[in-house]
């Protein structure tokens, strides 16, 4: 058989025209098309400097910590499925993750891991940044929005941190919310907290806690936090990070 | 040496043991390039011949189909393979169910929080938990505002802005990374330091007998009212203190006149914060000094 002329049936017919919308052969008209008529792939320019190409530039950190975000995405929806954010089960929960669930304990090793490893990269991202000097003008402001994710994604770590209500988590989140206690004003241990009548029961630590102490409440929060509230922000950061990377130049080169 | 090698292969903190390493590595590469850099430019190449090296005339861009595309395509793959490697190879640890009578001690923040933890010791923590990381967040922030210097834009180099890359890199490795892991590998029960061979001790206690500033150098009461005013002068000549200091040289000053005043105040600001730090800790290791300025509602 002709597969040839059967890859020419296929790829003519109406259904993969439909589809692709373009030719499969490899030429520069269709390296184009490939690019601009993918929704996915349209993130990116058509062409590129040559230097976004080299790990010796970009140490592909970059796209690492992106891709670990979906990683992310992925397996924390997977895990959504099994746990209650709630004081009486969500430890329960783990524990039947880790011994009932099929491949539960992958899964779970997963989401940890893919987290270590995003506060990792997106440091090594930012080094990289600042080492090529890829933040002068006109790249400046996508810096700014930067350190903006890098905030985040810790934030969404330790807010992560908690879900497992063990003593792991509990005394990391507890010794951490314990800093805003001493918030200038608006900690109840904070200097002038006199000032603003700020107590165990109204300070910023209560806001973020949902309470006085480390309980349900708080458990709840981080849960929405993590899994709402921060993945939607840092997809909206990212999403402006990628777009301003386009919009200033693409990546950085010696000009 | 057993307990090192017990906090070394904790599950947690096998990632602070790769990020160690890999920070290591990309300081190396980065500085190594920017030394070959530098070297091409000192023989009189220009800024592109020195960056391409011999690849100065392959064509400036590429499509990303299929160049960036495939690449992209094999680290996703890579990645994923070291993942499951990794997930198939160590558990996530899961402790006993938390219970807030028990507490754990040494307790410690997640690893990467550990850093500021460690600043605790030097700062209360007011500053150690909150001011110090706002002003690390609105410092980098600001890094593209306040550096004038338009030279070294998308290359390594070192000799084009050498401030720059000295500061980032003495905040960078020195006041985040080794703090980082002095928190995680040092850092025993009670917070006391101990030697990568020294056994976790709960009950040890170390005799440190801390004295404030005016105590020591004046033998003022920190608590009196002239004690707490040496501890405010000591703050307010540190911060223009450290902005005043580089205009003693031309560079400085040529780097002030550049930069304009408001960049300059935000930049010397900066500074004068991130040098309290090790400021801080010197006075506090050698000399036991425990408070600078004492007063009624806050100590620094
Ligand atoms: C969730 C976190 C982040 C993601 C997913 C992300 C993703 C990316 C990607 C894919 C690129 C393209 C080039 C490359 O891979 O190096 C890029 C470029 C860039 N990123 Fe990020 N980034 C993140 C955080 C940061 C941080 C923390 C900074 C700096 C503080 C930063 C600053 C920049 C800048 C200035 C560029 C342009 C670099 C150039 O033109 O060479 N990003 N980012």
């Amino acid at each position: 058989m002709d597969t040839d002329a059967l890859k020419k049936e296929i790829t003519k017919g109406q259904l993969w025209r439909s589809v692709m919308r373009h030719d499969v052969e490899d030429n520069p008209r269709t390296r184009v098309l490939k690019v601009m008529s993918n929704v996915f792939l349209h993130l990116h320019p058509v062409r590129i400097p040559r230097f976004g190409l080299y790990l010796k530039h970009t140490w592909c950190m970059g796209g690492l910590t992106f891709f670990l975000f979906l990683v992310l995405t992925v397996t924390g929806t997977l895990l959504m499925f099994y746990y209650h954010p709630t004081k009486e089960v969500a430890y329960a929960d783990i524990k039947y993750l880790e011994f009932d669930v099929p491949f539960g304990m992958l899964l779970r090793n997963m989401h940890r891991w893919s987290a270590h490893a995003m506060i990792i990269s997106v440091w090594l991202h930012m080094y990289r940044v600042f080492m090529t000097g890829s933040y002068k003008p006109p790249r400046e402001f996508n810096w700014v929005v930067g350190v903006l994710l890098l905030t985040l994604t810790m934030l969404l770590s330790f807010t992560g941190y908690l879900l497992t209500d063990d003593q792991l988590g509990f005394w990391a989140v507890t010794v951490g919310t314990n800093m805003a206690r001493a918030t200038p004003l608006l900690g109840h241990e904070g200097p002038f907290a006199e000032l603003t009548g700020a107590s165990p029961y109204n300070d910023i630590r209560f806001a973020m806690l949902g309470g006085s102490v480390v309980a349900g409440n708080a458990l709840l929060r981080a849960y929405i936090w993590h899994c709402i509230a921060l993945p939607l922000i840092v997809a909206m950061f990212i999403a402006v990070h990628f777009w301003r990377v386009r919009k200033d130049g693409g990546i950085s080169a010696p000009q | 040496m057993d307990q090192f090698w017990l906090i070394i292969s904790k599950p947690d903190n096998v990632p602070i043991v790769l990020m160690l390493l890999l920070v290591g590595f990309f300081t190396w590469l980065a500085l190594s390039e920017a030394r070959k850099f530098d070297k091409a430019r000192a023989e009189g190449k220009t800024v592109k011949e020195a960056a391409y090296g011999d690849e100065a005339d392959y064509p400036e861009r590429v499509t990303v189909w299929p160049f960036l595309v495939r690449e992209e395509f094999l680290a996703a793959i890579a990645m994923t393979i070291f993942l499951f490697i990794w997930s198939m190879a160590l558990d996530a640890p899961l402790e006993e169910m938390a219970n807030p009578n028990v507490t754990p001690n040494p307790s410690k923040a997640p690893w990467y929080f550990l850093g500021l933890q460690e600043i605790l010791v030097y700062f209360d923590p007011w500053i150690a938990g909150v001011i110090l990381p706002n002003v690390i967040v609105v410092g980098l922030m600001v890094i593209p505002y306040i550096d004038p210097n338009p030279k070294g834009s998308g290359y390594y180099t070192f000799r084009e802005r050498p401030l720059a890359i000295t500061i980032f890199l003495f905040g960078f490795l020195i006041l985040w990374v080794l703090l980082t892991a002095i928190g995680t590998f040092t850092r025993g029960p009670g917070w006391i330091w101990f030697w990568p061979w020294q056994y976790w001790d709960t009950h040890a206690v170390v005799a440190e007998t801390n004295v404030d500033f005016s105590d020591l150098f004046f033998g003022i009461s920190s608590g009196s009212f002239t004690g707490s005013l040496i501890g405010f002068a000591v703050i307010a000549i540190w911060f223009p203190l450290i902005m005043a200091l580089p205009l003693i040289f031309r560079k400085g000053r040529e780097l002030a006149s550049e930069m304009g005043i408001v960049r300059y105040l935000v930049f010397g600001n900066l500074l004068a914060f991130m040098l309290a730090l090790p400021l801080k800790m010197f006075l506090r290791i050698f000399l036991h000094v425990k408070y600078i300025w004492v007063t009624p509602w806050f100590n620094v």
